[in-house]
């Protein structure tokens, strides 16, 4: 059945209208950082970038704040940690879920799914609740003071982790399943150890997904709010400087400064992963 | 030896994901249990008992925080369905091949974008001195600027923004797949556009329909930013006052009664969506 045309423009317009609601508040965070003006608001006072280099105030730019650049200091720093964490062990989930049988495996399979359905604040405050139960136990039984437990980057990392890794292990999960078991059999044949295969034929073929969970790791850390701001000590991370600059001093253009740096860098690395994804496998 | 190093790989394997699940999803939650089951009632003495959960259901104000929650979360989910299907749609099998990749790019791009960055892009447009409201008042629409923010059609505006795309993605994906001779053969058989919707499109589509609503749901309901932000002091939003009992009142034990009721609500809802419409969790969420 033929679409008579008028419908089908009402149609276009209504994706055109959607993907416009999709832009409109990135468009405004980020285009507001450039304007030359100490709030960000209309009317347009010309073009500057002193909301991301200049060194004096009023107009204290994103690259001298020290505050600012140390919550992307230690954003980066939580961000590669827990990508390292996560893609190891979703390694071994991968490896565990893809090759192994044993007994519970459905159970333990939807188990690993779970973090996804758990709320980030709640996954936040266990995770407190149950490191302060341990910290206190040791304190009053040992009189062992584990600062490392209390809220700080080691518990944000923690955090992260928890739910990162169920994402990380479906992503090499997945790529794990399309190997072709017999190319290992192949080179076990040929007399190669265990260990030379995996490290020849299986590690390289899964590179791509690993390098691609690396990076979702990645980006799902640094922009985590929710599960971070229950965790978090004195070291910041980005995000969480962020919102605390929008509550107590208001908003100020040097946060959509921050909201341009963030949105680059994001939009990179996802390009990134995406085109070593393409080049990699131009069969799957 | 083969068998013998099958097992040792195995617990090798399994050492890993036991530690994960077990120290920091599984032994939290009972610990969160534990610690809304508790009172103080002196310095570290505590009674055990449904106390806090009484208090809870004790007081209008948190009963109806958590009512209000729900609702919205409710709303926003099948407002996420209504507004992204037709995208969806359009995109599996409207548009031409080459659009449709970056038509589908361009859903994902706001999904690499923090939530704070987006919920602060929102608060530009829409606050008093905002885009919108002075674009009105120098086109002289309005005579005086309006403050758009802080209400609940805003945070309803807000949050359907966040979550849409989860909706998106998975209806595509399972859209995609749908053969376009179903259509053909509903229309020769005289069906009219809306019976073929109904009766052949929908059907098609529910596994993404179930797994958007559960993605979305989720995230609605355990949303902090948006409703904050955007919702202001008066929001009364569950996670808000989770976090104000856990970090600005130090009250551990009612900040973890908050918790479990909010994991065991949205739990529920989960199990009851899986159930209703046969699907299961493995599946549903796990295939993106």
């Amino acid at each position: 059945m033929r679409t008579p045309a008028h419908l089908l423009w009402i149609y276009r317009a209504y994706v055109l209208i959607f993907f416009l609601y999709l832009v409109a508040p990135l468009v405004a965070a980020g285009a507001f950082a450039f304007n030359d003006s100490l709030f960000p608001s209309l009317p347009w006072q010309g073009f500057t970038l002193a909301w991301f280099f200049s060194p004096v105030e009023p107009k204290l730019g994103l690259f001298h704040d020290e505050r600012l650049l140390r919550g992307l200091g230690n954003s980066v720093h939580n961000g590669l940690i827990v990508a390292a964490l996560s893609v190891a062990a979703g390694t071994a989930n991968a490896f565990l879920f893809v090759r192994k049988d044993f007994p519970f495996k459905a159970l333990l399979y939807i188990l690993m799914v779970v973090p996804l359905v758990i709320p980030g604040v709640i996954l936040g405050i266990s995770i407190l609740v149950f490191a302060s139960m341990i910290a206190n136990f040791a304190d009053q039984e040992f009189g062992l003071f584990l600062t490392w437990l209390r809220p700080g980057i080691p518990l944000v990392v923690l955090g992260q982790f928890s739910f990162l890794t169920t994402i990380t292990s479906l992503v090499i999960a997945a790529r794990l399943q399309k190997f072709d078991v017999a190319l290992e059999e192949a080179a076990l044949n040929l007399g190669a150890s265990g260990l030379r295969v995996l490290m020849t034929i299986t590690f390289p073929f899964l590179l791509p997904a690993l390098f691609s969970a690396f990076v979702v790791a990645f980006l799902v850390s640094f922009e985590n709010f929710n599960t971070t701001l229950m965790l978090v000590g004195s070291d910041a991370p980005l995000t969480v400087t962020m919102y605390d600059r929008m509550v107590k001093v208001g908003s100020t253009p040097v946060l959509n400064a921050v909201s341009v740096v963030l949105m680059l860098g994001s939009g990179l690395l996802a390009l990134l992963s995406v085109v070593v994804q393409r080049e990699r496998s131009p069969s799957s | 030896m083969g068998r013998d190093a099958g097992r040792l790989s195995l617990i090798l394997l399994l050492a890993p994901f036991a530690l994960w699940i077990g120290l920091l999803i599984l032994l939290p939650q009972i610990g969160i249990g534990y610690v809304s089951l508790r009172e103080k009632v002196g310095f570290n003495r505590y009674e055990y008992g449904f106390g806090n959960y009484a208090a809870f259901f004790g007081e209008p104000i948190y009963r109806n925080t958590l009512l209000r929650t729900a609702w919205i979360s409710v709303l926003v989910t099948v407002l996420a369905l209504i507004l992204g299907f037709p995208v969806a749609y359009y995109i599996a099998k409207m548009a031409r091949e080459r659009s449709r990749a970056a038509l589908f790019l361009m859903c994902l791009i706001p999904l690499w974008v923090s939530d704070l960055v987006r919920a602060y892009g929102w608060i530009v447009l829409l606050r008093e001195t905002g885009v919108i409201s002075t674009t009105l008042v120098s086109m002289g629409l309005i005579a005086e600027p309006v403050e758009m923010l802080y209400n609940d059609v805003t945070v309803v505006i807000g949050l359907v923004y966040t979550v849409i795309l989860f909706m998106i993605v998975p209806l595509v994906s399972t859209l995609q797949g749908m053969d376009d001779a179903l259509l053909e053969a509903g229309y020769n058989l005289g069906g009219s556009r809306f019976t073929v919707f109904r009766r052949i499109v929908v059907p098609y589509a529910m596994p993404g329909i179930v797994s958007g609503c559960i993605i979305t749901f989720m995230l609605a309901a355990g949303s902090y930013l948006t409703p904050i932000l955007l919702g202001g002091k008066n929001s009364s939003w569950f996670t808000e006052q989770i976090y104000n009992q856990f970090i600005t009142r130090y009250n551990w034990e009612a900040g973890a009664t908050f918790g479990v009721l909010l994991l065991g609500f949205t739990s529920l809802v989960v199990w009851a969506g899986l159930k209703l419409t046969g699907q299961s969790l493995a599946t549903t969420v796990a295939k993106e």
